[in-house]
């Protein structure tokens, strides 16, 4: 389901040689209620967002995940990421969906509902993509795929 | 060894002559070896710098030299003579940067390697090129320039790496300066008025872009240009400043507006770098007008951020000398009093506006006490009059900002001399009853009374001022409302209460800590005998309705102003006398074990081991050791004080534990047996606690207790064991009392010396998982945790116990236990694999329940942790 899935996502990104860079947003500051032990917090679009932030650098400084492009909701349970590939024909577009999918899907709670989608109008098979991140089976059987596994594992490996 | 041809060279060319230079590179071409290569590199240097004419040879020697540019080496492991990378970067870069004369070829090579794609290669280029700039001038640059120029630009505007950015901005800035600085023949053009045209040329637009996406990194680069010289940062900051102030009225939005002020920021910060003699050859002067309606303007948005920015370039505004008017600096003073009040929610520009208030108060005293010091106190007395008008939440918070304002002005000698009358006065109305007083108020007034002192500690004559002013002020208003009236007023108890008396006792320690001690002897004689003998006369107020005898049989009222005594008498330094010391700790002693009131016995034993603490060694200080033990027995024998006789143990053996007296190693013995008191055990437990923590109170350092840095490392390599063995021979009931000792000892000791001791107590760490006691849990969550990462191979052999134990304690009722568990589920993760593989399943399934913790910090951790169990023998990880 991948096209060009040779080599490890930076690979992909270097497709574009000269990106543009976005300032880094600071750590979230720990507010008095998250260290409360009675108030529960709820999980947000930024709590979302520092999942992807932890896994791959370049994805933030990219803009390839922003939080004004995750809305969440906590208690419906649901959370909805669209991501923004750094051109339109960039061919790790899937694959760059099937990772954050996969880091959702490890770090939500189970009654969470995904959907991961590109943002409208800044890809060249935009419903392609989207498509088949939506279909559950072929997410699954790509995760089967030992090959795929190694190369959204190296994605999701955390950079020291 | 090193090749006899090199000691051959440096003979030969110490005897300097051309052949034998000649010969010398000859033999260094091709050479490999890293120690002839640092001796290489040491002789061509010595070469150049003991100015061997050589002629001919330059370009030679500088082709032998800098086909080793840049070092790539790696030293072999187990490398004897210990040659790092960084020694031959190091001594490559003293030869190739030591000489202009090299300067025609190096400065192609350089550009060359910034321009590769080897991230080492471009910071060593980058680093040599700063280097040569302290002793190139314009001539050796001037071809380089624009290809110099526009790599460092290039690595700027694109780089991921933040040391490349810094190294490139370093670079920038050395050259500029040496453009700056360089002698010029009286014909030569001066470049720098070109090499700055163009680097404006090439970042202004950007400054200028909407989308604002290289704005930083132009403004770094024009700053780092900026910064190199005087005329630099005239010349950029003459077409810089303009179009910002243009842009930031041509954006409305006010984050965009927040970033161009940053900016602004920036360039002003730069001028404090410089001083100018004649005030109309500065720069800002022709902007100043400009500057100021922008920051009042920043300083009135709705946004947080952009008010914060504003403060902060007020500051700066405010800092250079002799620029805002007294017009400006009203309306200045007028925007920080409105900021100082503001809401609960923008608390971050309040403080922002109480440090800048502070900042300028020390330049412009006159005009803070003339347009802001009548505001607040008017402020402070609206509490009189307003208080049925106002409702009272409201009231409160304004009253608590006021006391802020108050104390973070006083940062200037005059100005203390108004405040500290101010709070006084105020404080003196809370005890006459005009005032409605909660103790949060007089507690509020004490915390602006400390930063007061706080503030006066720099300068020793404000801080006598305060001293003189305040302590007898407050000891009369403290000694007033513990005298026995008829009317018992409810206001006066506030004054006595444990936290207001904590407050009071805090201002005093920190008026007194700094005193000289000519000084302090002359305070010490007129405090003393007030609690000992009564004597009131230098109080402000001194006609009391009866005497002042808090050791005698006084009221429990004025046994509990002990505790100010204590605050006073152990802050004063080492080497002061006080006056009737031996009757003064025989009633301390007494006081101690008073039952009747725990807060004036305690303060009574903090008192006691405060000036134990400071006692030279001798027979005076081994007789109140005697008096303290006896004292200590006879408590613990008898039923009814036994708690008081504790705590006096635990203080003296503080006392002694911190300036490692012999005695204490008997008395912390006697401690530990207490561990399986039925009574005191708990107490005892909890300890030691104190006995490893700083307190805030008394034995402190800056109170000029005797406190040895290692007492920590001490005190776990003499008693741990026996407390292990404690553990093992004591009866079940009893063992957690001793692992939470234990655990007390172990947290407080830094991890460096914790992490090797550690082995040997695993058995006994893993025992306390299954302890039920949050306080055990955590401190062995946090023990572990760091073995987990440093000795994986002796943790594999208990993976089991852990995984379950760790398992269990992610569901603990208390959320620091949940977190510290699931930070060692993730240090599991450095187990090997195949220990761990067995448990994969097992381990992501459970950890799936921490994910939906309904606290973040939890699932935060939770994700980490289960991300990497995620990647545990997968492929790709």
């Amino acid at each position: 389901m991948v096209g060009g899935g040779e080599g490890g996502g930076r690979v992909g990104l270097l497709e574009n040689a000269n990106p543009l860079i976005y300032e880094r947003s600071g750590e979230r500051p720990v507010t008095a209620g998250e260290e409360d032990e009675q108030v529960p917090d709820s999980i947000d679009a930024r709590e979302i967002f520092d999942i992807h932030h932890c896994w791959e650098l370049a994805d933030e400084e990219l803009n390839v995940v922003e939080q004004v492009r995750i809305q969440v909701s906590d208690p419906e349970s649901t959370v909805a990421v669209a991501f923004t590939p750094t051109i339109p024909h960039c061919s790790m577009a899937t694959l760059i969906g099937l990772s954050i999918k996969v880091k959702l899907l490890r770090s939500l709670p189970q009654r969470f509902k995904m959907d991961v989608h590109i943002t409208p109008g800044t890809h060249a098979s935009e419903h392609a993509v989207n498509k088949q991140l939506a279909d559950k089976e072929r997410v699954a059987a790509a995760l089967e795929n030992t090959h795929l596994l190694e190369v959204v594992n190296q994605c999701l490996s955390a950079r020291s | 060894m090193y090749s006899p041809c090199y000691k051959w060279i440096a003979i030969q060319c110490s005897v300097s002559s051309l052949t034998s230079c000649d010969h010398g590179k000859k033999v260094m071409d091709g050479e490999k070896d890293p120690r002839n290569l640092l001796v290489a590199f040491r002789i061509v240097h010595d070469l150049i710098s003991k100015d061997y004419s050589l002629g001919p040879f330059v370009e030679e020697l500088f082709e032998v030299t800098s086909c080793y540019f840049p070092i790539d080496f790696t030293p072999p492991p187990n490398d004897p003579y210990g040659i790092q990378r960084d020694d031959l970067i190091l001594s490559l870069r003293a030869v190739l940067a030591s000489t202009p004369r090299f300067a025609e070829f190096l400065l192609p090579l350089l550009i060359e390697k910034v321009d590769s794609e080897i991230l080492s290669a471009k910071l060593d280029s980058l680093q040599t090129l700063n280097a040569c700039c302290s002793v190139y001038g314009q001539k050796e640059l001037k071809d380089f320039l624009p290809s110099l120029w526009a790599s460092i630009r290039r690595e700027v505007f694109q780089t991921a790496s933040e040391r490349v950015e810094a190294e490139g901005l370093a670079a920038l800035h050395s050259l500029t300066a040496c453009l700056s600085c360089s002698v010029l023949r009286a014909d030569a053009e001066d470049l720098l008025d070109s090499f700055l045209s163009n680097i404006l040329q090439d970042c202004r637009h950007h400054l200028c872009e909407p989308d604002m996406k290289l704005v930083w990194p132009s403004a770094k680069l024009l700053q780092a240009a900026a910064g190199a010289s005087a005329r630099a940062c005239e010349h950029i900051t003459s077409t810089v400043l303009p179009l910002l102030l243009e842009q930031f009225h041509k954006h409305s939005q006010s984050n965009q507006r927040r970033t161009i002020l940053e900016m602004i920021l920036g360039f002003l910060k730069l001028q404090q770098k410089w001083s100018y003699e004649d005030k109309d050859e500065r720069p800002l002067t022709r902007f100043k007008d400009q500057l100021c309606s922008l920051v009042f303007m920043a300083l009135t948005d709705p946004s947080t951020q952009l008010q914060l920015v504003g403060i902060r370039t007020l500051t700066v505004l405010g800092s250079q000398p002799d620029l805002l008017s007294s017009g400006d600096l009203e309306l200045a003073v007028g925007h920080l009093y409105r900021l100082s009040f503001l809401e609960e929610d923008s608390e971050s520009c309040r403080v922002a506006a109480l440090e800048a208030s502070g900042t300028l108060t020390t330049l412009y005293p006159g005009a803070f006490s003339s347009h802001l010091l009548p505001k607040l106190a008017k402020e402070l007395h609206k509490g009189k009059s307003d208080v049925a008008r106002e409702d009272g939440l409201m009231k409160c918070s304004r009253h608590f900002c006021c006391l802020q304002a108050l104390s973070a002005i006083s940062t200037h000698p005059s100005i203390v001399r108004e405040t500290l009358p101010l709070l006084l006065q105020r404080l003196c109305q809370a005890n006459k009853g005009n005032v409605v007083t909660e103790s949060s108020e007089v507690i509020a007034i004490c915390q602006s009374l400390q930063q007061v002192a706080e503030k006066c500690q720099q300068d020793p004559e404000s801080y006598w001022y305060f001293h003189e002013t305040a302590i007898p002020c407050l000891f009369g208003l403290a000694v007033q409302a513990s005298m026995p009236e008829k009317e018992s007023s409810v206001l006066r108890k506030v004054l006595l209460e444990d936290e207001v008396l904590a407050a009071l006792a805090s201002v005093i320690g920190t008026a007194t800590t700094h005193l000289s001690p000519e000084l302090a002897a002359q305070s010490v004689t007129c405090i003393v005998p007030l609690f000992l003998d009564g004597n009131t006369s230098f109080l402000p107020e001194n006609s009391f309705p009866s005497r002042f005898q808090p050791f005698q049989d006084g009221s429990s009222a004025q046994r509990r102003l002990v505790a100010l005594l204590t605050a006073f008498v152990c802050s004063l330094p080492r080497n002061v006398e006080i006056p009737q010391l031996n009757q003064l700790m025989r009633e301390l002693l007494e006081q101690s074990c008073c039952h009747s009131c725990p807060f004036a016995s305690t303060a009574a034993a903090k008192c006691f081991a405060g000036l134990l603490n400071k006692q030279p060694p001798g027979q005076q200080l081994d007789e109140f050791l005697q008096l303290a033990v006896d004292t200590v027995e006879t408590g613990l024998a008898s039923g009814s004080s036994r708690n008081q006789a504790f705590v006096l143990l635990l203080w003296v053996t503080k006392a002694l534990v911190l300036r490692y007296h012999p005695l204490s190693a008997c008395l912390t013995t006697r401690l530990m047996g207490l561990l399986s008191d039925p009574e005191l055990g708990p107490a005892a437990a909890d300890g030691f606690s104190l006995l490893m923590s700083d307190c805030t109170d008394v034995l402190t350092r800056a109170g000029h207790a005797d406190v040895r840095i290692m007492f920590r490392q001490r005190f776990f390599t003499d008693n741990v064991p026996a407390l292990v063995q404690g553990f093992h021979a004591a009866p079940q009931d009893v063992k957690p009392n001793y692992l939470k000792g234990l655990s007390h000892v172990l947290n407080r000791l830094p991890k460096p010396v914790l992490l090797p001791e550690l082995p040997t107590l695993l058995s006994l760490l893993l025992e306390a998982l299954s302890c039920h006691d949050s306080v055990v849990q955590l401190s062995t969550l946090s023990c572990l945790q760091p073995l987990l990462l440093e000795s994986p191979q002796i943790m594999s052999l208990h993976i089991d116990t852990l995984v379950t134990k760790f398992l269990t304690l992610s569901s603990s009722h208390s959320m620091a236990v949940r977190i510290a568990a699931l930070q060692c589920m993730h240090a599991l993760t450095r187990l090997p694999a195949p220990v761990l593989l067995p448990y994969k399943s097992q381990v992501i399934r459970a950890l799936a329940k921490p994910l939906d913790d309904k606290k973040r910090l939890v699932r935060k951790e939770a994700v980490s942790a289960r991300g990497e169990w995620f990647l545990l023998g997968s492929p790709g990880s």
